[in-house]
């Protein structure tokens, strides 16, 4: 992959924000996990779209309706509070105004979505979290209904949203603001665009097998890296899961060394008050895990977004691969009735086809069959060739946009995933740290017995 | 001359118990070791865990590691409440000895350690004020076997274990050597700092015959050993006095206490090997990502690296665990056991006496004879086993809790220096993290 140049990126932001902002420049090791989190998000603020210099949006809350579905019966549902409001409103030393604030289902951020990729087929369009949990170890819940899960889903939806928002081509897109302005029309709206239409068509060209005879390098070699990507993001989400059970067992079992300190320290006199507190230390130190363990979670969703964005790649790509095809179809196509044009004008069967082995049969057509036949044939030749031409264009249109969004992708990727390495590195130092603390609290008991 | 804390009081030699107050009736109280931290700590592995064994004569023999800030914060640390006055122990201090030097002999029938004992002394016992020979731990075990038969009413200190399972344990790795060097060295110092096992004409044996084998032969008994060797079974058993009931308790509970450790220690290294095999294949994993990324290569191939280092460090704290955490707490269980079969042979001489004592009295009720020759001895035992079994006691109270004092710090300082490392490396990935960073942002604004 062609990594963005510093200068292609500056003047796409130039052109659409006129914005080219620094962020500041992190170099203190103390910062929490959250809070270099949270700089990714500043980022996205910063590099600012027109969207974003107007509204700052959020995703505040999580609530719980009942209500009846599709098939009349009673469910569960969760629905989120989407927060608006006007980026400047907050005047020096002054509170907020109020938000606008609407409610929003999971469902509802789907078909968002589903409408972003119909019409930006050449944008990498950010994903939703996921619907249910995956890649969990054995004591994170895979219950949907799940606080935890909630509200990590609350934070994947408020991060899809200011993604889109800060987006070159996406935050202008009207659909998009009415999601986050309009409760009830929002719908109407969305089908009224008609993109479902597209939508069936974008299904079949995903899922067909498309033989392109002279395919884009540059499109095969992203949709390999994509592909590589997602193996070894999943890959390392399984064995991550793995290694936080088997860390919680190391942890767990330490608070066994509590239990027996403390029945031990009953049958000593000078040893068994050292005894009785670093059995205390052992539990603090066993149930440290949980925090520990709770926190990771935000990394593994860190790459999970990057796990489901390479989905969206790929869906770039296919729609290239489409295109393409679409068009050596269509330049197929026009060689033939040439040679079909020819072959009626000259007599002479080259192509073997059923008209031709009719006539042979059946005797030639009258002089003005055949120039009538010819004409429509050069009719169709000329459709055939400005379609070719307009689909060269669109072709054309598509590679130039979608390389555009690639190289903002891959530049936002690879910042993104260093400061996530990073936010874990913070991660490990702050899990040593307080291994170290517990430990030498438990060192200093063990020398008082 | 400052020496650390020594075991050993003004020797009671073959003077009759009754005769010389107990040396360990009155409350001795652990030496603290000063601030003199060059002194090697080998004379008491009390003190911080002993590095290069060497001879303590008085004069501090010089380390060839410094002692780290922690180790040196263990000495200071130790014990603010000990007396000046143990400090006059140490001047009457006689007999010194040390276990280093571990060789690999190879002979056609067999291959074993040999370590090198090394004794000073000024005492008229022996004949040299010096003495070096080898022994092998066979040697050792013969020399506890010894004690055991011929001071019967007193606490033997333990070996290291004897079996080690073939396949599991490598018995010529230098850590295994190490650490059962070190336990020998312990139990050694601890039979010579005892005011009556010290005199033990089989230490002597030990110390300096050129060639065990011989001497091993000969039986050597004290007479109290005789006499205890003799009690006569099948007397009934009688109730034990309080103290000895309540040494009893301790010692069941104690070891049971033990039993558990020694599981959940297991336990733990079983998880953390576990914890191992899961971690080696995370690092490996985000090293075959750094290999499809440009940009990110170095940050992933600098997390893959941290991982291995963390997959290091775990290691080592998982042997240490096996190697100096584990084989102390099953000394100890073994310890026990023999300290059990002292109380039970105690219990039986008991038994004789006061068995013994009834029938005289039936007798002389009829007879107005004065008490028998006989009882009279079987009492002296009684009262001797008593005595001794109680200074032991007091001694092995201490010495266990100076053990496991050492053993609970040196696994807290594992588990301190684990992390200690992991957070390094982890630190240290930051910096170059944050550096690329620095650089990337200056390079756009140019």
């Amino acid at each position: 992959m062609r990594p963005a140049s510093s200068a292609d990126s500056s003047q796409m932001m130039m052109a659409d924000s006129g914005s080219s902002e620094e962020v500041a420049v992190i170099c203190n090791t103390d910062i929490t996990s959250t809070e270099s989190e949270n700089n990714i998000i500043n980022t996205m603020v910063e590099r600012g779209t027109a969207l974003l210099r107007k509204m700052e949006i959020s995703v505040a809350e999580a609530d719980k309706r009942t209500g009846k579905n599709t098939v009349n019966m009673q469910e569960t549902y969760t629905v989120y509070l989407l927060e608006t409001r006007p980026a400047d409103s907050v005047p020096e030393g002054g509170t907020p105004a109020a938000p606008d604030t609407l409610w929003r289902r999971y469902s509802e951020f789907e078909l968002l979505r589903t409408y972003l990729l119909v019409t930006y087929p050449y944008i990498i369009i950010p994903p939703l979290p996921e619907k249910r949990a995956e890649f969990v170890w054995h004591k994170l819940s895979a219950d949907n209904l799940d606080p935890d899960f909630v509200e990590r889903r609350r934070v994947g939806l408020e991060n899809f949203l200011l993604r889109v928002a800060s987006h070159p081509v996406l935050s202008n897109d009207k659909i998009f603001f009415l999601f986050l302005t309009e409760e009830k029309g929002w719908r109407e709206a969305v089908l009224e665009t008609g993109f479902q239409d597209k939508a069936d068509s974008r299904l079949k060209s995903l899922s067909a097998m498309l033989r392109v005879k002279n395919p884009d390098k540059r499109f095969t070699a992203l949709k390999h890296y994509s592909d590589e990507l997602n193996t070894v993001i999943s890959q390392l989400l399984r064995v991550r899961a793995r290694v936080a059970d088997r860390l919680y067992g190391v942890y767990k079992v330490h608070g066994n060394y509590g239990r027996v300190f403390s029945e031990w320290s009953a049958i000593e006199k000078e040893m068994g008050d050292g005894l009785q507190s670093a059995g205390h230390h052992m539990d603090t130190y066993a149930a440290s895990i949980d925090d520990i363990l709770e926190e990771e979670e935000h990394y593994a969703d860190q790459l999970k977004e990057y796990l489901f964005y390479t989905d969206s790649v790929r869906s770039v790509c296919r729609k290239h691969e489409l295109i393409q095809y679409e068009l050596e179809m269509a330049a197929q196509d026009l060689v033939y009735k040439k040679q079909q044009k020819e072959e009626l004008a000259t007599g002479a069967v080259r192509i073997f086809s059923l008209k031709g082995m009719t006539s042979k049969l059946f005797g030639q057509e009258s002089q003005e069959q055949r120039e009538s036949k010819v004409a429509a044939l050069e009719q169709s030749i000329q459709e055939g060739e400005e379609a070719i031409k307009e689909k060269n264009t669109e072709s054309q249109e598509f590679v130039q946009k979608a390389w555009n969004d690639i190289e903002r992708f891959t530049a936002q990727k690879d910042k993104d995933l260093r400061e996530a390495l990073i936010s874990y590195a913070i991660m490990q130092i702050s899990m040593c740290k307080k291994g170290i603390q517990v430990w030498s609290n438990a060192k200093e008991c063990f020398n008082k017995m | 001359m400052s020496v650390s804390a020594p075991r050993g009081l003004a020797s009671s030699g073959q003077k009759l118990i009754t005769e010389i107050l107990h040396p360990l009736s009155a409350a001795e109280e652990q030496l603290s070791p000063g601030p003199d931290v060059s002194s090697s700590s080998s004379s008491s592995s009390s003190v911080g865990g002993g590095k290069e064994p060497g001879l303590t004569n008085g004069t501090p023999v010089e380390m060839s590691n410094p002692a780290p800030a922690s180790q040196l914060l263990n000495r200071l640390q130790l014990d603010d409440d000990l007396d000046a006055d143990a400090q006059d122990l140490t001047e009457t201090r006689d007999l010194f000895v040390t276990v280093d030097d571990p060789k690999k002999h190879v002979s056609t029938m067999e291959t074993y350690i040999t370590y090198r004992v090394s004794t000073k002394t000024t005492r008229i016992e022996f004949d040299l004020p010096e003495y070096s020979v080898r022994r092998r731990y066979q040697d050792f075990d013969w020399l506890r076997t010894k004690l055991e038969d011929s001071q019967p009413t007193h606490l033997i200190p333990p070996l290291p274990e004897k079996f080690v399972m073939k396949g599991v344990v490598d018995r010529f790795s230098e850590d295994f050597v190490e650490t059962r060097m070190k336990a020998l060295d312990k139990f050694l110092k601890r039979v010579a700092d005892h005011p009556v096992l010290s005199f033990n004409p089989h230490l002597n044996a030990f110390l300096t015959a050129k060639d065990l084998n011989k001497r091993q032969g000969l039986a050597l008994l004290t007479k109290v050993g005789e006499s205890v060797k003799q009690v006569a079974g099948g007397y009934k058993l009688r109730p034990r006095p309080v103290e000895f009931c309540a040494m009893g308790e301790y010692l069941d509970t104690f070891s049971q206490k033990l039993g558990t450790l020694d599981r959940i220690a297991q336990r733990i290294l079983k998880e953390q090997s576990e914890y191992l095999t899961e971690l080696r294949e995370y690092g490996a994993v985000y090293s075959s990502w750094a290999g499809s990324e440009e940009q990110l290569q170095r940050p992933l191939e600098g997390v893959a690296g941290c991982v291995t280092t963390c997959c290091g460090a775990l290691e080592d704290a998982s042997e240490n665990m096996s190697q100096d955490f584990l084989p102390v707490l099953r000394e100890y269980v073994l310890y026990i056991e023999s300290m059990k079969n002292v109380l039970r042979k105690r219990d039986q001489t008991q038994a004789e006496y006061e068995g013994r004592l009834e029938a005289a009295i039936l007798h002389k009720q009829e007879d107005r004879t004065p008490i028998p020759v006989e009882v009279e001895r079987c009492q002296d035992k009684v009262e001797c086993f008593n005595a001794d079994l109680k200074a032991d006691w007091e001694r092995w109270q201490r010495n266990k809790r100076q053990d496991f004092k050492q053993l609970l710090t040196g696994m807290a300082d594992k588990n301190i220096n684990y992390y200690e490392k992991c957070q390094a490396a982890w630190e240290s990935l930051i910096t170059v993290l944050q550096d690329k960073q620095t650089e990337d942002k200056t390079s756009e604004t140019n």
